[in-house]
């Protein structure tokens, strides 16, 4: 049985992992068609003189920077504040957040948005963008950072306090250090969920705030495109290489 | 200490109220309105948004929501099991093989829809394999159908069906095991007998994890289905963007969310604990 057990982890494993791989090992491929016609990166060069491609990554750069950067001040402070005592309000909230599904989080942002600049006269526009990325990042960044703090001994933070250390030169000096590992493994993970969003971030977007994933899904529904293999390869292997780092970060 | 922890809490606190939990109350004002003639909402109110959900139309599109996203449950259970049990008893090499499942997973939902588009269109890698082997000649209409939305979901949403059941697997008493070995008990009735229903927390958490994003999803039936399986999140998009019905659609959407809702009730009533 335990051989039939790892033949099914196998085929399993190979579900996961081939499509994407057989994708960025086809992004070298010659040939416009799927027929292989030899190496190039002919379709990278191709991504990277694309102005529109360059200007919607510039663009996801920012929102993804901008909306990670508040996310996790924010989260790292919420989970600070419910490892102290929980407050079931507080994760309850959170939790549906998560579960929400991202049409209806996106739609409530978008009547929200309509709704006050009908009083503002904003347009939709990046800061809209970030604003909805900020709220849907912030559980995550809760969830990590919570399990670091899980881990940490909270005797330390008494002892500093009796040391005559104020509150915040204790949260300060002692608990953030500890923290770190944790809140870079939580910014890391809101960068990439940030920068992949699709659903919210196409419906709460203006005119002049096309992301990279708003192109790829545009292009993806127009048909076989080799420049989408090509930047969908260097999205995998960029954000992979982030998550690898953040699952370590939590490890240690 | 206490000062401290409000004060904590307080921008998160603020950020869901201002981005999360007013845009739903405005959803739920909008439901009461009119539809505009270019979109938006006007005066008077009405209940008519809500008794349209009870459309027959409607209801079959919630009925075939449903449904793709128990197969898709059904299957990542299935699938999942295995997965599992096998990293659960993989020793030290359990965290490189929790990486490995969760790793594509965190990288791009949308590449890896993508992904599977490239292999599965007409143009696509598998046709024209097969029709380059001769095996057939026209190419099969493997993309744009029930069962690659039905693919899609389970390839998105495995992760979450692994995690628990192997949380439970991890912790289940292995003497347990030995006693039912040596009681004369094969492995596959240890396994049916024995693990299975010892690893009904796992799948039970495993299998709302799954279900709740497959019922709620946009992306993967939008471009996996390519609009042919109408489902609940494409009508709720729909009503924003051609239909122009905002009213209708904050009542849809509502309506979703008061099922998922339901869903993480039935979740954490049973565990007496939150998803965090």
């Amino acid at each position: 049985m335990s051989r039939l057990l790892t033949l099914s982890a196998v085929l399993l494993f190979a579900f996961l992992h081939l499509p994407l791989l057989v994708l960025a090992g086809w992004s070298f491929n010659h040939s416009r068609f799927t027929v292989w016609e030899g190496f190039s990166w002919q379709w990278y060069g191709a991504a990277f003189r694309d102005q529109q491609l360059i200007e919607a990554t510039v663009n996801s750069l920012i929102i993804a920077l901008a909306a990670t950067a508040a996310s996790t001040v924010i989260g790292t402070l919420c989970a600070y504040g419910l490892w102290k005592r929980d407050s079931r309000v507080m994760t309850m909230s959170l939790s549906l957040s998560l579960v929400t599904p991202e049409i209806v989080m996106g739609i409530s942002l978008l009547a929200f948005f309509q709704w006050l600049f009908r009083f503002l006269g904003v347009q939709l526009g990046l800061h809209t963008v970030v604003l909805a990325h900020i709220s849907f990042c912030i559980a995550f960044v809760v969830i990590v950072v919570l399990a670091r703090l899980r881990t940490f001994d909270g005797t330390l933070e008494e002892a500093a306090l009796d040391l005559g250390a104020t509150e915040w030169q204790t949260f300060r000096r002692v608990t953030l250090p500890n923290l770190t590992p944790g809140i870079v493994s939580a910014a890391l993970l809101a960068f990439t969920i940030s920068f992949d969003d699709y659903v919210i971030t196409s419906l709460v977007a203006g005119v002049d705030s096309e992301t990279l994933p708003m192109v790829l899904y545009a292009m993806a529904r127009r048909g076989a495109n080799p420049v989408v293999n090509a930047i969908s390869t260097i999205i995998v292997f960029g954000l992979g290489a982030m998550i690898l780092v953040s699952e370590r970060l939590r490890e240690k | 200490m206490k000062r401290v922890r409000e004060i904590c809490l307080a921008p998160a606190a603020l950020t869901l109220i201002t981005l999360f939990a007013t845009p739903v109350a405005i959803l739920v004002v909008y439901t009461l309105l009119t539809r505009g003639a270019y979109g938006g909402v006007e005066h008077p109110y009405t209940l008519d948004n809500w008794g349209r959900l009870f459309d027959p139309l409607y209801l079959s599109i919630l009925a075939r929501s449903f449904s793709v996203a128990a197969v898709s449950t059904g299957l990542c259970l299935l699938l999942g099991f295995p997965l599992a049990l096998f990293i659960a008893r993989a020793g030290r090499r359990k965290n490189l093989y929790l990486s490995l499942v969760m790793l594509p997973f965190w990288t791009s939902l949308l590449v890896r829809t993508y992904a599977w588009m490239f292999l599965l269109r007409d143009t696509g890698l598998i046709n024209t394999a097969l029709q380059a082997t001769g095996l057939i000649r026209e190419p099969l209409p493997l993309l744009y159908n029930w069962w690659a939305v039905i693919l899609g979901l389970v390839y998105g949403y495995l992760p979450f069906m692994v995690l628990p059941l192997f949380a439970t697997l991890e912790r289940m008493d292995p003497s347990l095991l030995e006693a039912a070995a040596d009681l004369g008990s094969r492995p596959f009735d240890t396994l049916w007998r024995v693990i299975l229903p010892l690893s009904a927390p796992g799948m039970r958490a495993g299998a709302i994890l799954v279900f709740i994003p497959c019922l709620g999803a946009y992306l993967t039936p939008d471009l996996m289905g390519g609009g042919k399986t109408i489902l609940i999140g494409t009508v709720i998009q729909n009503q924003f963007t051609n239909a122009r019905d905002w009213p209708f659609g904050a009542a849809l959407s509502l309506a979703l969310m008061a099922a998922v809702m339901l869903l993480l009730w039935l979740q954490v009533r049973r565990k007496g604990e939150t998803l965090l």
